[in-house]
């Protein structure tokens, strides 16, 4: 399990190469990354505020609930903090199971979490000015499954 | 004490920490107490329902028990992801 809170952008491909290679008993490797995206086509910048230590802690936790709800053999989270331009890669998460339904499920659950567990703020920032990203009462409801 | 303000919270208020000696019973005891102080914690903790509360780095309710706890922190909901 690795989990890591950085403000430095970091290599999809190396990241994923790694943890196939760590993961030789797997069946099955998912990853998911987030990229910052611009809906409004006028967005200058995504500031990203967290809690350190808390944050660290909570992804931890929901990493090691994912690996013992499903059969994984490691879990992989990388999300950033501070300014981001559009385009730039946010966060990835990377599950290794057996088979690919765990690793699938895993890496949904993985995402659901952190989108409202863990302490990450986001702020878009436009030629308008700075407005903070609403939680969506969607995220909230997406636990309800699990 | 430390308490911590994060994202709105934090601008509203005008700082991200402070010391805080309290004799506060419940996380509810102490907003209610900062309210007391100022106007701009009053406007930041107007609304409970759109605050949430982490307790020694763990989230919490506002009914949390503060005796014995080092850092409690408010934030808006989380958005990561």
């Amino acid at each position: 399990m690795d989990v890591r809170v950085q403000e430095a952008t970091f290599d999809l491909g190396a990241e994923s190469a790694g943890f196939v290679a760590r993961c030789a008993a797997s069946g099955a490797v998912v990853t998911f990354t987030g990229i910052v995206r611009d809906v409004a086509q006028g967005l200058e910048a995504m500031e990203i505020e967290h809690y350190p230590g808390m944050t660290e802690a909570a992804l931890s936790d929901i990493a090691a609930e994912a690996c013992a709800r499903w059969m994984l053999e490691d879990a992989l989270i990388i999300h950033r903090h501070g300014r981001l331009a559009p385009g730039e890669m946010i966060m990835m998460v990377a599950t290794a199971a057996p088979h690919r339904k765990d690793a699938f499920e895993a890496a949904e659950y993985l995402m659901d979490y952190l989108k409202s567990r863990a302490p990450f703020w986001k702020r878009e920032i436009t030629r308008a000015g700075a407005t903070w990203v609403a939680a969506k009462d969607t995220d909230e409801d997406a636990l309800k499954r699990w | 004490m430390n308490v911590l303000y994060f994202a709105w919270v934090r601008e509203r208020i005008g700082l991200p920490r402070e010391e805080i000696e309290t004799e506060a019973a419940t996380v509810a005891d102490l907003v209610t107490e900062l309210c007391g102080r100022e106007d701009r914690y009053a406007a930041a903790f107007a609304d409970l329902s759109a605050l949430r509360v982490a307790v020694d780095q763990t989230l919490s309710d506002f009914d949390a028990p503060l005796a014995g706890v080092r850092e409690v922190a408010f934030f808006p909901p989380m958005t990561g992801g």
